[in-house]
């Protein structure tokens, strides 16, 4: 099955990064993504970028900007250019099929990210020389690396979720980005709807966490875990031949 | 269960969306190492069978195997051991021929030098080798289909489905993608199921034909048989002294569907197959002179129309 996910990944990118429409559109906004995080960020941040917890979150935005119009097209690209009947009459198992369609936009991104960091690492130890080679604080990078692949993988997985039914890749690319405003807005809006009992209950655990940044961490990486583990579950049952055939 | 030399055998297969029946208790067999001619008008449940045979699609009931697999339970190992050319081509159009070729080399797992070998072996018997590494998008619609053909014999499969191959293609890239079609079939030895509307093409290279028509299976034989079935009702007489009342006569005689009186000849068309020392003794009877009598010969469209005809 590895074989056959590396077949799909080797193909994804073969076809959108040197490719497929809008290529040149996709090397464009890598390259300005890559050099606004790699360069520009540490730039102007000095060599604090390194240590700076909240680079975090500079990072975080990687796989937003690179899977969403990756994944979008996972299926929804196939089905509008009339290759989806022809994959689907292949070999591959559905678990291949869909593994790499979303493996492919999630080492992407990925790999995007785990470039600009280093980049940043260049670009201090250029910019601002110390006495030794200048690194992150390995803690804050290996979590930075893990929370974009959980990001992109939950990313993916919700692209691949509304790909498999999408008539077009507009039409995927539209309903993922509602999807994406949704999860981010939704929590907001419903903690505005709690009883007071329930907001002032936040209210005093805040502190509490705020002074264990471990514990935040630690429970936003379970969260994304459980998350990641439901939306590939939902894209796997949905993943059906025959309905992506009849639809 | 299929015998060693059968590769795709149904019985009562249906299909069924709603209240439309797509396939309607079909059932035939193909032989192995045939082309065998699918034949019937647009929506006539053709692309459903084969989607139905290679697992993609369930079947409302009735049973398939193909290559000996049921095609309910065993959907992998016919995908696995078959090619397909759907309705479409199907290629990733901003790759190169070789690279979509190579993709689908590596999907069968075949190795890279062997992988390399076929995609040059097989580009060049189709003369698509020189262009090999252009994108696909700038090719004819002739050279897309034969690359696409190309496609499903990259893993040489013992069976390959090509649906309508021919399909939009002008009259000499179609006769050249079906001189290409059997010469490959029979150097490699795959057993060909043809969807087509394009009788004359079934005719030329189809050994064994089936006609579909709103799901249902109205026959399957070989085109000499088709074109004999539809015949076999026609006599053609040659002669002297075909008047206009014997023509009436013979009109109303109870077995004749009509009677055609061209130059010299007199064409007959029974309503069922006839003996024709019958129709001898009675145009004797009236004074013709017989030169020779012989049964007509139906082109396959002919006889497709005939079987239509009859389902209406």
């Amino acid at each position: 099955m590895m074989q056959d996910i590396f077949t799909l990944i080797r193909k994804e990118w073969k076809e959108v990064v040197f490719q497929r429409s809008g290529g040149r559109q996709s090397w464009i906004s890598m390259l300005i993504l890559v050099g606004l995080i790699g360069i520009y960020l540490p730039y102007i941040n000095g060599a604090a970028w390194l240590q700076d917890p909240t680079a975090l979150l500079d990072w975080a935005w990687v796989p937003l900007f690179m899977t969403i119009g990756l994944v979008a097209d996972a299926f929804a690209g196939e089905r509008e250019r009339h290759t989806l009947e022809t994959l689907l009459a292949t070999r591959l198992s559905d678990t291949s099929i869909l593994l790499g369609k979303i493996a492919s936009s999630v080492l992407y991104a990925w790999g995007i990210a785990f470039a600009c960091s280093l980049l940043g690492v260049i670009t201090i130890n250029v910019v601002f020389p110390s006495a030794g080679l200048q690194f992150y604080n390995p803690g804050m990078f290996f979590g930075g690396l893990a929370a974009v692949l959980l990001i992109a993988i939950f990313i993916s997985s919700i692209g691949v979720f509304v790909s498999l039914k999408a008539a077009t890749v507009r039409q995927a690319y539209q309903k993922l980005s509602l999807s994406i405003m949704a999860i981010w807005f939704i929590p907001f809006i419903l903690i505005q709807t709690f009883p007071d009992k329930v907001q002032s209950f936040f209210a005093s655990v805040a502190p509490i966490l705020d002074a264990k940044p471990p514990l935040i961490i630690g429970g936003l990486f379970g969260v994304l875990i459980v998350a990641d583990g439901i939306m590939l579950l939902l894209a796997k049952k949905r993943f059906q031949r025959t309905r992506l055939i009849l639809e | 269960m299929t015998s060693k030399n059968t590769s795709i055998s149904t019985h009562d297969l249906h299909c069924q969306f709603g209240e439309v029946r797509a396939v309607d208790g079909i059932t035939f067999e193909v032989q192995t190492d045939t082309l065998f001619g699918f034949l019937g008008p647009n929506g006539a449940g053709k692309t459903t069978t084969i989607r139905l045979l290679l697992g993609l699609l369930e079947a409302s009931s009735g049973s398939a195997e193909v290559l000996g697999f049921d095609t309910r339970t065993q959907a992998d190992q016919i995908r696995l051991n078959c090619g397909a050319l759907l309705e479409q081509t199907g290629l990733y159009e901003r790759l190169s021929a070789e690279d979509n070729l190579d993709l689908f080399g590596r999907i069968w797992h075949i190795p890279a030098t062997e992988r390399a070998e076929r995609i040059r072996s097989l580009l060049e018997k189709m003369g698509l080798y020189d262009r090999r590494k252009e994108m696909v998008n700038t090719w004819s619609r002739g050279m897309k289909q034969k690359l696409a053909v190309v496609r499903t014999l990259m893993h040489n499969p013992k069976l390959v489905f090509l649906d309508e191959p021919t399909d939009g293609l002008d009259p000499v890239a179609a006769a050249s993608l079906r001189d290409d079609l059997v010469d490959l079939a029979r150097q490699h030895g795959v057993t060909v199921f043809l969807t087509t509307h394009n009788l004359a093409e079934a005719e030329k290279i189809c050994d064994q034909v089936a006609v579909i028509n709103k799901g249902k299976l109205l026959t399957v034989g070989s085109p000499d048989d088709l074109r004999l079935r539809k015949s076999a009702h026609t006599l053609i007489v040659v002669g002297r002294g075909f008047s206009e009342s014997v023509v009436t006569d013979l009109r109303a005689m109870p077995d004749v569907e009509a009677v055609e009186l061209q130059d010299r000849h007199l064409v007959v068309h029974f309503k069922r197959e006839t003996d024709s020392g019958n129709l001898v003794q009675f145009l004797a009877g009236k004074g013709v002179m017989i030169d020779e009598v012989r049964k007509g010969k139906a082109s396959l469209e002919e006889a497709f129309l005939a079987l239509l005809e009859e389902q209406a």
